[in-house]
């Protein structure tokens, strides 16, 4: 009698825990379709690590360089850990967290993020933090990140936040319930449509152009980090043309990499040198690149690291060769696939 | 007691309140009710029945109810 | 901390592990800490009232208690020597003494509840005054916070001081004892008003753990949470559009928005009452029944017997019966009597008093003429219907419809609509509003809203209708099968599997069809503000 209230026990915590378990597998999105931005961090995992150069920051890292191209050419390992409107400190914990499982030479940080200092949006909020691994840096992004609405529960159970979406399911979300399939490129997003940049919004003038306390506390941080590891911090702005970057930012951010004695590009000055053009380069009027965008500023950026860093040329290497043969193939064919949806060639 | 319960009988002809022993737990006497015994017993026994003593224990019988009364007139 | 909060849960959670794992005799200790320590969390200001009215009230009630020890004592002592007229005023004077404290206890405290709560109420009247005999400065109003769950504590400690008074309870020695009653937390924002003779019972026992009933209080507290989170919580989107933008939703808006109200009324505070009475359960404490399937009344009368119920008696026992069976009040229905005759002369207690308590049941739930007017709505609808009694006999002779289902249901349906009319006090700006939006209803002639999709538009989805549906009917088929006893307790004779099957299957329609978290602007209790 006993033995069998044992038995009846452990069978309902098992029914109860199973099929919650797969019923938040089941309501949260998989961002297979649609807005696969979401969808980015969490692929790195899957990843074998042991890349030389690491990308963290918001779309214009994900949407601006091609991992693939910085391999074809110069040989070097890279992997974009970026998300839509990553913040700072997003960033920094990104930075932990990746380096929990392999320490690169170069980190390569876009600094567009400075410009905020506080919480922004809960959307962005879950494709940056939902991917992430549990940690303790996953945590720590969590209590950063969240706005004034948002709940640490519901981070750590999804199903809470998504309980809704049962009048929404797709067939994609019982199809990639358990495995969803890559939708990225070593954490770059292609896109192979044009439109030109043409009517770019005037800049409106700021109230205040310093950047927040907060911003710089993780920028801080990030930089101590590196120091600690033995890795090379460098900072860029994309050339992306919206959002605007104003010279005063610019101007503290020359001055904060002058002060730690870190590399600093501005891709914005040299859009001639690396021949960008805004005809044809961006998918979206100026925000982002496409992909022949990203390729020629990958080309440009990738002579820089190979020049100015102790990155190598791994191409030798065989194993991570034949891995960047399957890559590379996976991405011609998403390449092939993208120009026939849009229509082009 | 005659007294009393041809008041009671005024309100509810239907019931039996020599037998009835849960008029106030059973819903038989509501608040209005109690109140209209209240003042014809204040007018017919002279005794007043202050809030106090308006508990289920004293009106849910004819019995305990004019035992009430009793006890009220002697403190008199 | 609302109570469909994670923070919420989480406190609860803490304090059950607690108070299971403490030695027993700790644990109305712990209660009463855990009262604090929510109220604090609401607002560190609102302690400081509480406290007033803890102490005051405890104070009160041992003077009145060392009054009269002091005169049994006296009267032992002097039992030899005493006439039975000295008896008498020696009597008379300590009862009219614990009566200063008693009444100076009630002026202190209902005095505090007035000041938070009406002085905004009176000032703007008085200005809406001066504006029409057109002089002096308006007043300014006072900038006060309003101590969550005023009403309902400030009502506990009276109705307690009151009782001592009339010797139906002794008053409490400690004061910390006390206090837990005031401040145990389940009741604190929005009641049922409990009575210290009842409370006490179980308040402070130790309580082992009982695995029988801490499940039939989880799954009150679910059961709870379903009526709170899935109907009230979803159809709360549609009752704000249609009542905030009342111009651009009249005639059959009005109607439909009603209906919602009330719905969304009903779920949200007997579902607030369940969770309550459910987490008292857990903890091995009972509570008072405060709902009893109101909207089966068959009049109004009766549903103000089985709605908001201890309100309700408190009203009735500590305002209604002292107010109609006072010397002046009889005296009234004696001199009426004999100068109107006897048809009047019989209802003037009845109705001043039952006037006065619908004025202030009004007034308690808010400080505005619409719930004044709607207090006094409901006491109108009474006295008809008193009034009409005869006429129904008659009818009910003539025809013997009485118990058959079509009349139940025609009953029901009256005490609804009836009851849903009134509550659009509660709902529009201001009582001239009311009444337009009422007249609305029968002029405006716009019903094909009722089928043309004009209601997907009012901030309710397709699927919430769905899940409103669906929750409707669950709530109504609980109610029909609770007419035969306690539906826990027939789940409960169930199998196993059959058990779990139907409890888990509720939680996980909360969980799925809840409207809770980011997205859904989870609303207070309804009930909080009173």
């Amino acid at each position: 009698m006993k033995g069998k209230k044992i038995c009846r026990t452990i069978a309902t915590v098992v029914i109860i825990a199973g099929s919650l378990a797969l019923l938040q597998r089941l309501l949260t999105p998989k961002y297979t379709d649609g807005i696969i931005e979401g969808a980015l961090i969490a692929e790195y995992y899957g990843e074998e690590k042991d890349h030389d150069v690491i990308f963290i920051g918001d779309c214009e890292v994900y949407e601006n360089f091609s991992p693939a191209v910085l391999w074809e050419e110069y040989g070097i390992n890279s992997y974009i850990r970026g998300s839509a409107q990553q913040l700072i400190w997003q960033s920094y914990y990104l930075l932990e967290d990746t380096l929990r499982y392999e320490t690169p030479k170069v980190v390569v940080f876009n600094v567009l993020s400075m410009q905020y200092d506080e919480p922004q949006k809960e959307a962005y909020n879950r494709m940056t933090l939902e991917g992430m691994k549990w940690s303790l840096s996953k945590v720590k992004s969590i209590y950063a990140s969240m706005t004034s609405k948002e709940k640490f529960e519901d981070y750590l159970f999804p199903i809470l936040r998504y309980h809704s979406r049962w009048s929404e399911l797709n067939e994609a979300d019982l199809k990639n319930m358990f495995e969803t399939p890559k939708v990225s490129h070593n954490g770059y997003y292609m896109r192979v449509d044009a439109k030109a940049a043409e009517n770019i919004p005037e800049p409106r003038p700021l109230g205040d152009y310093q950047f927040g306390k907060n911003a710089y506390l993780y920028l801080d941080k990030m930089v101590k980090l590196c120091e600690e590891k033995g890795i090379q911090l460098i900072l860029i702005k994309a050339p992306s043309l919206y959002p605007h970057w104003y010279d005063q930012w610019e101007v503290q951010m020359e001055e904060y990499a002058e002060a730690h004695g870190l590399l600093y590009y501005n891709f914005l000055e040299c859009i001639d040198e690396i021949g960008l053009d805004f005809q044809t380069d961006t998918y979206d009027a100026g925000l982002h690149l496409n992909l022949s965008g990203a390729e020629k500023l990958s080309t440009y950026f990738g002579r820089l690291l190979a020049e100015e860093t102790a990155v190598t040329d791994r191409r030798s290497e065989a194993e991570l060769e034949r891995r960047w043969q399957q890559k590379l193939a996976a991405y011609e064919e998403e390449k092939r696939q993208q120009y026939i949806q849009y229509g082009i060639k | 007691m005659e007294e009393l319960l041809s008041i009671l009988k005024d309100l509810h002809p239907d019931v039996d309140f020599e037998k009835e022993e849960h008029l106030v737990d059973d819903k038989i006497l509501d608040s209005f009710d109690i109140i209209s015994v209240i003042s014809e017993i204040a007018e017919q026994f002279d005794v007043v029945i202050s809030a106090e003593y308006i508990l289920p224990e004293y009106f849910n019988s004819a019995k305990a109810l004019y035992a009430l009364i009793e006890r009220l007139e002697d403190e008199d | 901390m609302l109570f469909t909060s994670y923070e919420f849960l989480e406190f609860l959670l803490i304090l059950f592990l607690l108070y299971y794992l403490l030695p027993g005799r700790w644990q109305w200790k712990l209660l009463l800490a855990a009262g604090f320590v929510f109220y604090f969390y609401a607002g560190p200001v609102y302690c400081v009232y509480i406290l007033v009215t803890i102490l005051t009230t405890w104070f009160a009630g041992r003077r009145i208690e060392a009054e009269r020890d002091k005169r049994d004592i006296w009267l032992k002592e002097h039992k030899e020597g005493l006439s039975k007229e000295e008896k008498k005023s020696i009597k008379a004077k300590i009862k009219h003494r614990t009566w200063i404290w008693t009444l100076c206890c009630l002026l202190f405290n209902l005095g505090i509840l007035a000041v938070v709560k009406y002085t905004n109420f009176v000032i703007a009247n008085l200005n809406g005054l001066l504006k029409a005999v057109g002089s002096g400065r308006p007043f300014d109003f006072l900038n006060i916070i309003v101590p969550l769950g005023i009403s309902f504590y400030t009502f506990q400690s009276m109705g307690y001081i009151i009782d001592v008074y009339r010797g139906t309870v002794e008053a409490e020695k400690n004061p910390f004892r006390f206090a837990l009653f005031v401040s145990f937390f389940p009741q604190l924002i929005q009641g049922p008003i409990s009575r210290f003779g009842d409370l006490k019972k179980t308040l402070f026992e130790e309580h082992p753990f009982d695995k029988q009933t801490v499940a039939l209080g989880l799954q009150r507290i679910l059961w709870g949470f379903f009526k709170k989170l899935v109907i009230a919580d979803r159809i709360v989107a549609g009752v704000n559009t249609l009542i905030h933008d009342a111009d651009a939703y009249r005639g059959a808006y009005v109607f439909v928005g009603m209906l919602f109200y009330a719905l969304e009324l009903y779920a949200d505070f007997t579902g607030g009452i369940d969770i309550t009475i459910g987490i008292a359960q857990t903890l091995g404490i009972k509570v008072t029944e405060n709902f009893n399937r109101p909207y089966f009344s068959k009049n109004i009368k009766e549903y103000w017997n089985r709605w908001h119920i201890t309100m309700g008696s408190w009203f009735t026992d500590y305002i209604f019966y002292p107010i109609s069976v006072c010397k002046p009040m009889l005296k009234l229905s004696k001199f009426s009597r004999n100068h109107l005759g006897e048809v009047v002369g019989k209802r003037v207690p009845v109705y001043l008093s039952s006037f006065v308590v619908w004025f202030a049941t009004g007034i308690w739930h808010g400080a505005s003429w619409n719930f004044i007017v709607w207090g006094l709505g409901n006491w109108l609808v009474i006295m008809v219907s008193q009034e009409l009694e005869p006429l129904y006999q008659k009818f009910h002779d003539t025809f013997p419809v009485r118990g058959k289902f079509a009349f139940r249901l025609f009953q029901v349906v009256r005490t609804v609509l009836l009851m849903s009319c009134l509550r659009m006090f509660d709902c529009y700006r201001d009582v001239p509003l009311t009444f337009r939006m009422f007249g609305s209803m029968f002029s405006e002639g716009n019903w094909n809203i009722l089928w043309n999709g004009a209601l997907l538009k009012i901030g309710l989805s397709a699927v919430d209708y769905f899940v409103l549906l669906i929750g409707l009917m669950l709530l109504i088929t609980v109610s029909l099968i609770q007419r035969k006893g306690s539906v826990r307790e027939k789940i409960g004779r169930l199998p196993y599997w059959g058990r779990f099957a139907l409890w888990y299957g509720l939680f996980l329609t909360v969980l799925l069809t809840g409207a809770y978290g980011v997205g859904y602007d989870s609303s207070q209790f309804i009930y909080n503000q009173f």
